[in-house]
């Protein structure tokens, strides 16, 4: 066996050794380590990522001496790494250009904290990423949870204590309904492994026995990940949650965590419990249908926002419906473009965060779109970086976001009757969109009055850097989506073998 | 500390009457103008709001109600508890029955499957224990503010009742005690990890009770207990880490099972007992405390 092949299993650990360290090390140690840890994530995702690609491979890592149903096992495909690579590179990019804002907003007693949560937040998406096994997903879904309740409560003032609760609320409705899920599968399958799980639950949908359980079972699974992942209607912590933290964990929050959750979701259906019978229980179009809800719903909503993370969060919220969208197409192409809007959104709303937080300050550190008002003379990398995101949120040929939009259209025209909700969501939800993005990117770019209160403000390289490399990506994945797309075809048709 | 006449005593004699101990502290009342009056035009908006809110309310109640229903539907129609047909009863549970003391060395089936068979899934238990630590700490912790708390005696006074605190000495050893057996042998009897965790904790949760935080927090220092999860998590970590890649790459291990039913035995799965017992018992006096005096 390679040595790349334990990369997986490497990055983990040294994920939860950085956290053990961060621990009780001093803060200043706690952030190189952090970094050090996220860099060495990226390199290793890649390599696997490339040792995958090359030999056209999915490989399964027994975790310990006993095979698979007795032993827990994790697994690498091509959408696993990938998926940890992006997750990696983005909450990179996210804790530099965060990193001015977190010792302004974080206690210096619990600044250690903050980098411990971080590390534990990685360990845990790559270990959902990875997992082969049902009980280790939720395992870590709970060290998700509780690591991405520390991250938004770490801010000192603000609302973020309410939102936290609120979150946390919401995150444990989702974890027990997901466990109750599990439960009820393993009491009817007698499995954990998703290979085994998966000829379990087969044969069991193709005898007709226990089919009641097995369809509220999957239920239960597919809503706790939706409630979790803020899958309309259940979207109400979202907005809080992602506006009130500090910036940093603002772009993790919507970068990269609510898209853990829904790559997790594939993982299951498609490994685990198999889409044959995934789609038989009708638990799909209820993912569609949702996911049209909340991109029109949350579009709504984002238009009536009064402070410009609020807008933000709302459309993320928006956005995720299109992953839901994606997933309850319930074909292979539905399911790339679903993974598309994946990386399309984890490199846009980290990009939109930075440079809306800078605005912000350019504006002293007022949200409400008055104050805005020509906050993109006032920092103007923060500007470009704001419009270029803005714009390709609307979905505007040669930026990232209109990809997804391209092929979620193209599998519509395949579709049965789902065919016109899909295409009536996208062209509402695109409307929507333009009133609410491109009216701010209008409004930053506004001439200044004479009497502006404000004064312009000296950018510093750690602050834009990282959001001129999303924004570099999101142009890249606009004008040159053949290799991504390609890519991800591989990783969906590996994924359901 | 000692204070013979205490609160708490003088409420068990009837003196003090609690509902004097309510603050009340009068806030003035704003002027008349800037009250909050329902403009107008507003006052429809704030009628569809309550109606809405009925709504909302009255669909949650369906929908829990739905939720329930379908809930005990669904454990009705799970195979019954103890049947011997139930698909749980398959070629996994097989194994850990009837091999599992050969293969991991404990008698404890529990042990063996938790430590050994899904030793990934414990770790990240421990770990989940760990991050609800940090959060916690984070939570609660009151950092730099040394304002002092607003309730600074103790209504129970413990120390000063003869009984209680003679009874403590007497038995805070023995819960020690009591607490190590049951990490030591988790590998032969029922207990382990996170058992004997909690009893141990215990033990110190009654010190801190009984001879007070501030005594608590002398004898127990805030440094010692972060070097101790953070040391026993590490040797977790690395040494299961080894265990793994041993395992995965199909290496010779030089951990064995040993005799089993001997207390060195079972390989790793005694280390990593003690190892999560202390975890365990950090974070739940970690938890006791912050929720006591924002900390340690």
């Amino acid at each position: 066996m390679s040595i790349v092949q334990s990369f997986p299993l490497f990055s983990i650990v040294l994920g939860l050794l950085c956290a053990i360290g961060c621990f009780v090390v001093p803060k200043q140690w706690g952030r190189r380590m952090t970094l050090l840890l996220l860099l060495a994530s990226c390199v290793m995702q890649g390599w696997v990522l490339r040792f995958c690609y090359v030999n056209q491979m999915s490989y399964t890592y027994t975790m310990g001496h006993y095979p698979a149903p007795w032993g827990n096992e994790i697994m690498a495909g091509l959408l696993e790494p990938g998926m940890g690579l992006l997750f990696s590179v983005v909450m990179l990019l996210s804790v530099i250009g965060g990193g001015r804002h977190i010792g302004h907003d974080v206690a210096d007693g619990k600044q250690h904290l903050y980098w411990v949560t971080v590390d534990l937040t990685l360990v845990s998406l790559l270990a959902m990423c990875y997992t082969n096994d049902i009980f280790t997903g939720y395992v870590f879904i709970e060290i998700c949870t509780i690591a991405s309740c520390g991250l938004l409560a770490v801010r000192e003032g603000g609302r973020s204590l309410i939102a936290s609760v609120r979150y946390m609320v919401f995150a444990l409705i989702g974890s027990s309904l997901f466990l109750i899920g599990v439960v009820f599968t393993y009491a009817i399958t007698g499995q954990l492994l998703f290979p085994q799980l998966r000829q379990a639950v087969a044969a069991l949908w193709a005898a007709g026995t226990y089919r009641f359980a097995m369809t509220v079972a999957i239920g239960l699974m597919t809503a706790g990940l939706a409630v979790k992942s803020g899958c309309f209607p259940f979207h109400g912590w979202l907005p809080d949650a992602h506006s009130q933290a500090t910036t940093a964990s603002s772009c993790i929050l919507s970068g990269v965590i609510v898209k853990g959750y829904a790559v997790l979701l594939m993982k299951i259906i498609y490994r685990a419990i198999g889409a044959e019978v995934f789609m038989a229980s009708g638990a799909q179009h209820m993912l569609l249908l949702l996911g049209i809800g909340g991109m029109v719903a949350c579009s709504i909503d984002a238009i009536f926002a009064k402070r410009l993370k609020v807008m933000i969060a709302f459309s993320s919220a928006a956005q995720i419906g299109y992953i839901f969208m994606g997933i309850g197409m319930g074909t292979a192409a539905g399911l790339t473009a679903a993974v598309l809007q994946i990386v399309n959104h984890a490199v846009t709303k980290p990009m939109l965060f930075l440079s809306g937080s800078q605005l912000s300050d350019a504006s002293h550190g007022r949200m409400d779109f008055p104050s805005l008002r020509g906050a993109g003379h006032r920092n103007v990398p923060a500007g470009i970086l704001f419009t270029i995101g803005a714009v390709s949120m609307v979905g505007v040929p040669l930026l990232a976001g209109f990809i997804p939009k391209l092929y979620f259209a193209r599998e519509a025209f395949a579709l049965g009757w789902q065919r016109w909700p899909v295409l009536l969501g996208l062209a509402v939800s695109t409307v929507l969109n333009v009133l609410y993005f491109l009216y701010t990117a209008v409004l930053i770019w506004l001439p200044q009055e004479a009497d502006c209160r404000f004064t312009a403000v000296k950018p510093h390289w750690d602050e834009f850097l990282p959001g001129f490399v999303l924004a570099g990506l999101n142009v890249a994945m606009g004008v040159h989506p053949g290799p991504l797309v390609a890519l991800i075809d591989k990783a969906v048709a590996l994924l359901g073998r | 500390m000692a204070n013979s006449d205490s609160a708490f005593r003088r409420w068990l004699r009837g003196e003090v009457d609690l509902s004097a101990e309510l603050r009340t502290a009068e806030m003035p009342a704003p002027p008349e103008e800037a009250r909050y009056q329902p403009r107008h035009h507003t006052a429809m908006i704030h009628m569809i709001f309550r109606q809405s809110h009925r709504l909302y309310v009255a669909l949650v109640a369906v929908l829990c109600a739905v939720l329930f229903t379908v809930l005990l539907l669904t454990a009705a129609n799970l195979p019954a508890y103890g049947d011997g047909e139930a698909p749980t009863n398959n070629e996994v549970s097989e194994r850990y029955v009837n091999q599992g003391v050969a293969e991991t060395g404990a008698v404890n089936a529990v042990a063996g499957l938790i430590l050994d068979y899904r030793a990934f899934d414990t770790l990240g238990e421990s770990f989940v224990l760990f991050t609800a630590l940090c959060a916690v700490t984070i939570l609660m912790s009151r950092g730099r503010r040394k304002h002092p708390l607003p309730m600074e005696t103790d209504y129970a006074d413990y120390y000063a009742d003869p009984i209680v605190h003679t009874m403590c000495k007497v038995i805070i050893p023995v819960i020690l005690v009591f607490g190590v057996y049951v990490l030591v042998n988790g590998h032969l009897s029922p207990g382990g990890g996170f058992s004997g965790g909690a009893i141990l904790s215990s033990a110190l949760i009654i010190y801190a009770m009984v001879w007070g935080d501030e005594r608590a927090h002398g004898a127990i220092r805030e440094r010692a207990i972060r070097r101790t999860a953070a040391l026993a998590l590490g040797f977790y970590v690395v040494s299961k880490t080894y265990s793994f890649y041993t395992g995965a790459n199909g290496l010779h291990s030089v951990i064995s099972p040993g005799v089993p039913g001997r207390i060195f035995s079972a390989g790793l799965i005694l280390p990593l007992n003690v190892a999560v017992g202390l975890v365990v018992c950090c974070t739940m006096y970690s938890f006791y405390m912050f929720f006591r005096r924002g900390e340690l």
